[in-house]
């Protein structure tokens, strides 16, 4: 697995090895491993630990899933479960809405031609990915007060939706731009209008792109803890506020339960749009 | 140019779509124009207002905010300016801290960029899918659990004392380098990804070529490779910095009162009532603005280096 595996009829003639070996550097190996551990090391403790049976944190007191029961049925359960719904449906919301929008701006932008103010319009759809979230908290913020827009939900939502669009835009546009547009051109050749070349050719055609954007778009509004913790107002909490609301107290071991449950379904989320966008690549070439 | 008459597929407009363009893009061009833009120009406004003592602003022109931000004028302001470190100490701890993040990202990241770009083809996908999942995750649960590992009491400082490798607890939380490897273990995916492309795009026979000419792998790393790279290497810092010099939760969750950075001294500002709106918006300003000089300067490099090549 480790040496031959990008020559697989390596020669021992020297020269036909030194040309593949000058590819190979001695301890990239060990750093990329050194890479993987330290990026799931932290989550794989944490997995490990919601398991334990002991109270305390430090210590490991048997398997047990006490603490996902407490997640659910325990004293926070009903605060879990409101912050749950309210971070479950504002993603969704948000990444529907910025979905839409996504697919309609790559629509314009790829199949547009080149127009002026072509890249004045890229620069202003992935303005929200250049201004730090945090410049983006405290502007929404200041916004929502002058204009009296009501902190909450309402305004947690538009605020998502805005920082949502690069995240569906990209992928769509990347699959668009892979679509040859003579599909389009073919359909009105044989007198279709341009809405159906869009509904029936075209938007299927970019199915993949679009999935794979939304659930981007939608794991990010599920991520998002600066914005929403500035825009939200008193009372009412996602998840994100609320887990740091608790861990300011102090890691408690329903929350690394809480955070095991919320990381698999970003990994299951992640995973899915992986293989649909694969499969996609597969059927659309 | 635009208007060029094309003919192809019976006379029709070359582009099914291309008239509707305006259409298609106007409804984000209002979100992000109407939700964004506009809330940043009125951050800009605020930056220049006078604050009131429980949140919010007077809307009277002031420059206290700025000057707050470099001169210390005494507890009630009648005192001659001294210069005053705190704040830009804050935004210099804030680029080094940064900065470190980078320079760790770029240690770990560019070897396994390469290592994944080496891979046979069908194999690369999958390693890239195992270095971006833990971007995906929950940030706040990401730090949480780092959190967790390296604490004093936490798993990591339990087994290097169980193996007798340390005899007391090494104390990580609440340092300058819990942060950055919280930084570091945010954004790591980031530098991976556009090195990963460039190498992949990278023709080997120069490496080769190098080598038939007696460079050795170190040299051809040097002279050949790292100048063939260079531009997914930026890349990759800059999508590492940026969002390090911003962040909020590594430095608020690993770092403590002590090691205080831009993100947390912008949230103070506006969080309850002691807080001051005109200076959380023009700190905000500043480091926006440092953000997007950094962008600049990167995209300029970037069209030059592509009139080079085209």
């Amino acid at each position: 697995m480790r040496v031959n595996n990008h020559a697989p009829n390596q020669n021992i003639v020297e020269m036909a090895q030194s040309s593949s070996e000058i590819r190979r550097f001695p301890g990239f190996l060990p750093i990329t491993i050194l890479c993987l551990v330290l990026l799931y090391a932290p989550l794989v403790i944490v997995m490990i630990y919601s398991f334990n049976d002991s109270r305390s944190i430090t210590l490991w007191g048997g398997f047990s899933l006490r603490w996902y029961e407490d997640v659910f049925f325990g004293l926070e359960a009903a605060k879990f479960k409101i912050a749950a719904w309210n971070s479950l449906s504002i993603a969704s919301m948000a990444a529907i809405t910025s979905t839409v929008l996504a697919t309609s701006a790559a629509v314009g932008m790829i199949r547009g031609g080149s127009f002026r103010g072509k890249p004045a319009s890229f620069a202003l759809i992935s303005l929200p990915l250049m201004v730090p979230e945090i410049v983006t908290a405290v502007a929404t913020l200041i916004f929502f007060s002058t204009i009296g827009f009501t902190r909450g939900y309402a305004s947690i939502l538009v605020a998502h939706i805005v920082f949502c669009i690069p995240f569906a835009y990209l992928p769509i546009a990347a699959r668009l731009d892979g679509i040859e547009s003579f599909y389009e051109q073919a359909a009105l050749d044989l007198y279709a209008s341009k809405a159906q070349a869009f509904w029936r050719i075209l938007l299927p055609l970019m199915a993949p792109g679009i999935l794979s954007g939304f659930l981007l778009a939608f794991i990010i509004s599920l991520d998002d803890f600066i914005i929403t913790n500035f825009v939200k107002g008193a009372g009412i909490e996602t998840l994100p506020t609320a887990i740091f609301g608790s861990v300011k107290q102090g890691i408690k071991p329903n929350i690394m339960a809480l955070s095991t449950l919320m990381l698999l379904i970003s990994i299951l989320l992640v995973t899915v749009s992986f293989f649909v966008g694969k499969r996609g690549n597969k059927t659309g070439r | 140019m635009a208007t060029g008459v094309k003919i192809e597929s019976g006379g029709g407009s070359s582009s099914v779509f291309g008239s509707l363009r305006y259409w298609l893009l106007t409804p984000s061009w209002l979100v992000i124009g109407f939700f964004l833009v506009a809330p940043v120009a009125m951050m800009l406004i605020y930056s220049f207002l006078t604050k009131e003592f429980r949140g919010g602003v007077i809307w009277e022109f002031s420059l206290a905010a700025y000057d707050q931000f470099i001169f210390d004028r005494g507890l009630f302001g009648d005192e001659p300016p001294k210069l005053e470190w705190t704040y830009i100490g804050i935004f210099f701890r804030s680029i080094w801290q940064a900065f470190s993040a980078t320079v760790l990202c770029l240690l770990i990241g560019f070897p396994t960029a390469y290592f994944i770009a080496t891979r046979p083809i069908h194999t690369r996908p999958i390693w890239l899918f195992l270095v971006t999942i833990p971007y995906w995750v929950n940030l706040l649960i990401r730090t949480v659990s780092l959190k967790f590992l390296i604490r004093d009491s936490g798993p990591l400082n339990q087994w290097l004392i169980s193996f007798g490798i340390l005899d007391s607890p090494i104390h990580l939380i609440n340092t300058n380098v819990a942060v950055q490897l919280g930084l570091f273990y945010s954004y790591l995916p980031f530098m991976v990804l556009p090195i990963y492309a460039s190498v992949e795009r990278y023709n080997f026979v120069l490496s080769e070529a190098a080598w038939d000419l007696y460079a050795n792998r170190w040299t051809t790393l040097r002279y050949i490779l790292l100048p063939s790279v260079k531009s997914g290497i930026i890349a990759g810092c800059i999508l590492v910095f940026v969002p390090s010099l911003g962040a909020f939760l590594a430095p608020d969750l690993l770092g403590g009162a002590k090691n205080f950075m831009i993100g947390s001294l912008i949230e103070e500002q506006f969080k309850g009532n002691a807080g001051n709106w005109p200076f959380g918006a023009a700190a905000s300003m500043i480091l926006l603005t440092l953000v997007l000089i950094v962008l600049m300067v990167y995209a300029r490099q970037q069209s030059r280096t592509e009139s080079k090549y085209s």
